[in-house]
């Protein structure tokens, strides 16, 4: 099945996220060398490799989640769309509003489910009580969530299950309609079933976003992405179509990561 | 480490006792248990003496003889002692409260216990409560009326002694709402006319025919005053002391009779209920040995609310500034040293702080500006139930500052960053899911500075609390607050009942039912705040990470 996905639609822009030489510092600590990678519209690119090797922060970065740390600084450029997300003309929440993030652990608000999905209509100041109920059938429907929680929308968001929980996250992260959609390990928590949930949303997620996800499983990679990139100490080591660099990777790196020589 | 080798096990081995931590158990549950003790000893002792002072106590009637001359003396026993005299002989005494201070100059009366030579209960010994003097102990002869007199043995004589208490209670009711009431407003309304009129705000002739009409209106009102005291004369309650000498209770001088030798223990028990009741909603008399102390209660109340109103938003913004906003360095700690050490200063040194800045600097400036009709009488100038919240206010803002700091600070970085992500603002972020979650944190800091300021005497002398407030902070004269009035706490009104009193051994009950009330009032505050935060504990939990 990624197989067949893999070929992007004419419409689809082959660049969409156009990594551009980037390097980025915690402070004295450079965690990013160089990297140079495009990432293409309406599809699911993976981000492998060990632990402290970027990924991460690659990851945040397409958001610049990474902006509120302090000590931070970065080289080179990012671009979603054409537009450079160090564009001083780029409004930060305006970015976030285009690019929707979840995260490794599930994270719902101390609000009803109804409340913590329409969070980012609330914060941009829309409260037209139709298009809130419209937007949060559409979202929890895409989420794969409606047909549980249709009855209890207005209960804590914190008596769902782990699972549901994380797919209450994601619902939260598309009800905006971002264009992007970053995933940060985001099966980490949860139980085999719950992935396997999880995943099949992501194939389906990725008709209508472009999902970018991080995931230190193999199989994951393997079983819902159409690239997979490749990173080792902060550098980018192999970046192919998912089947091709599992299957017949260029570097040694990369060989020994997958096969589970080191991790 | 091998595992399996014997040598390399026994080097780690730990004798048997430490192991399993038992001293160190023994020792943190002795410290725990100690502190326990204490608390509840404290609260016990306290608890005991400040019910024990409303419990009617029986009357002995004893005849004590000091040195050939034998003297009869009614009154129950407050206090026993044991004494040894120059000559190393021990002597049991006894402090007896006998009242009847009009008489006997003193209410109570020290006595050896070998001296007396008889004790017994009669039943008629009646237990007089007056409005002046205190209370009186007598046995009964007659109540007097206009209409006649009743002898204490004669049908009805009961009946119509508690008749007349009832009638006077009314008639002291009313009395006090003409005069506080009525008369209050009318001689208000003089005064702002003789204000209007210095400043030229009224035609000469509209005012003095308004004058007019009030000065009639009052003198009209104490007539009607008047009146009522005068149908209170002539009826009074004639009573024998234990020494025989007779003593007269004009009606409009009495509060209550109990025989407390001739009650069950029910009608004991309803009677020191009754006594609480009025413990707790009267004016004090008597220099505050006698009567209730509400307003002290309503002061203590009213002024740790405003307190709380003013220190939980001031103390929530600046954490919220120094946690989220401000660049965490060299300055923000030492601000944070600050805010520490502040809530090391002495108490009294706020209390300083606060008479030369809000009641001189800005009271002052506040009377210049728009009270300049009425100085030099001070309006805000003077220390105030408003002045002494902030100064409060401000010796516990350290506690609301670190508690919020610290409840911010628990909020998992995840939420955060989840708030961000869906494209809110940092201050979107904080208002609408940072601040919720820790909502409860805060409230702890809240009731924190609670129990501290509802404590706290000392400061509050130097800016608004007095031993005797003639009218309280919040009340239906228009416009209803009185920022600017003095009042009076609970915690002062046992200094001062204590260790201020003209008669410190009448007042000592009141200052045990005094410190009693104030534990209650403050733990009363704080579970009112503690229940809050648990209804939002439940509505704002924090997710199991």
């Amino acid at each position: 099945m990624t197989d067949s996905d893999s070929s992007p639609a004419t419409t689809d822009r082959p660049d969409f996220i156009r990594v551009d030489d980037f390097s980025f510092h915690y402070g004295e600590k450079q965690a990013i060398f160089n990297i140079d990678m495009e990432v293409p519209e309406h599809q699911v690119t993976a981000l492998i490799g060990p632990s402290g090797c970027g990924k991460s922060t690659l990851l945040r970065n397409l958001n610049r989640m990474n902006d509120l740390i302090d000590g931070v600084r970065h080289e080179g450029d990012i671009r979603i769309g054409g537009t450079s997300l160090y564009d001083p003309s780029v409004q930060v929440i305006s970015l976030r509003k285009r690019v929707g993030m979840v995260f490794q652990k599930y994270n719902p608000f101390a609000k009803s489910i109804y409340e913590n999905v329409i969070f980012s209509l609330r914060v941009a100041g829309r409260s037209k009580k139709s298009e809130l109920n419209d937007t949060v059938e559409r979202a929890l429907t895409d989420a794969a969530l409606w047909d549980e929680v249709k009855d209890r929308l207005h209960d804590s968001a914190f008596g769902l299950s782990g699972g549901q929980q994380q797919r209450l996250c994601i619902a939260r992260a598309i009800a905006n309609q971002p264009e992007i959609l970053l995933m940060d390990e985001p099966c980490a928590a949860l139980d085999p079933l719950a992935t396997l949930k999880i995943e099949e949303l992501i194939s389906h997620l990725k008709e209508r976003y472009t999902i970018v996800i991080v995931t230190h499983n193999m199989e994951q990679a393997t079983r819902c992405s159409d690239r997979t990139a490749f990173l080792y100490m902060g550098k980018l080591i192999e970046y192919a179509p998912t089947l091709q660099l599992f299957e017949n990777p260029n570097c040694p790196e990369t060989e020994a990561y997958i096969t589970g020589r080191f991790s | 480490m091998q595992p399996g080798n014997s040598k390399s096990s026994t080097s780690f081995a730990t004798t048997g006792r430490s192991r399993k931590g038992e001293p160190l158990v023994w020792l943190t549950a002795a410290g725990l248990t100690l502190g326990v003790l204490m608390a509840l000893g404290l609260f016990l002792l306290i608890f005991i003496k400040g019910t024990a002072s409303f419990w009617p106590a029986r009357i002995d009637l004893m005849e004590v003889s000091v040195d050939g001359t034998s003297e009869m003396i009614a009154g129950y026993i407050t206090q026993e002692t044991e004494r040894r005299d120059a000559s190393g002989k021990d002597h049991e005494e006894i402090q007896v409260f006998r009242g009847n201070k009009d008489l006997n100059g003193e209410a109570f009366k020290y006595i050896d216990r070998s001296n007396i030579l008889r004790s017994t209960r009669p039943e008629s010994l009646l237990f007089v409560e007056r409005m002046e003097f205190g209370p009186a102990i007598v046995e009964p002869v007659a109540f007097e009326t206009p209409a006649g007199s009743i002898a204490v043995d004669a049908v009805g004589f009961d009946e119509s002694l508690s008749e007349a208490i009832q009638k006077s209670a009314e008639a002291r009711s009313t009395m006090l709402h003409i005069e506080r009431k009525q008369i209050g407003a009318v001689s208000r309304e003089m005064q702002a006319l003789a204000l209007a009129e210095k400043n030229l705000q009224v035609d000469p002739s509209t005012a003095t025919r308004r004058r007019a009409e009030l000065e009639k209106e009052f003198e009209r009102l104490q007539a009607k005053a008047a009146e009522i005291r005068a149908g209170l004369e002539g009826s009074k309650l004639i009573g024998m002391t234990a020494d025989g000498r007779e003593l007269e209770v004009e009606v409009d001088n009495l509060l209550g009779v109990f025989a407390s030798n001739r009650a069950s223990f029910v009608e004991r028990v309803g009677e020191m209920l009754h006594r609480m009741w009025k413990f707790l909603i009267e004016d004090p008399r008597e220099a505050n040995t006698e009567g209730g102390v509400f307003p002290a209660i309503f002061g203590t109340v009213v002024m740790t609310l405003v307190m709380s109103f003013f220190v939980t938003p001031f103390g929530v913004i600046a954490a919220i500034y120094l946690r989220e906003y401000a660049k965490q360095g060299m300055f923000v700690r030492v601000v944070r040293i600050c805010v520490n050490n502040l809530a090391g200063v002495p108490s009294i040194v706020f209390g300083v702080f606060g008479l030369a800045f809000f009641v001189y600097y800005l009271g002052g400036n506040i009377d210049r500006l728009w009270f300049s009709d009425k100085l030099p009488t001070p309006t805000y100038g003077t220390p105030g139930i408003m002045w002494a919240s902030l100064t409060l206010a401000l010796l516990t803002l350290p506690v609301v500052i670190v508690a919020t700091e610290e409840a911010l600070s628990a909020v998992p970085r995840g939420v955060r960053e989840a708030a961000l992500a869906c494209g809110a603002s940092k201050w979107q972020a904080i208002q609408r899911v940072v601040l919720p979650a820790s909502l409860p944190g805060i409230l702890t800091g809240v009731i924190l500075a609670m129990a501290r300021g509802a404590g706290e005497v000392a400061p509050l002398m130097l800016v608004g609390v007095v031993k005797l407030a003639p009218s309280l902070p919040i009340d239906d004269i228009a416009p209803f607050i009185h920022p600017e009035r003095k009042f009076m706490h609970l915690g002062f009104h046992i200094y001062d009942l204590g260790f201020q009193s003209p008669d410190a051994e009448a007042a000592k009950p009141i200052v045990y039912a005094t410190a009693l009330l104030l534990i209650v009032v403050v733990i009363a505050l704080n579970l009112a705040a503690i229940l809050v935060r648990n209804r939002l504990k439940k509505r704002f939990a924090v997710s199991s990470f």
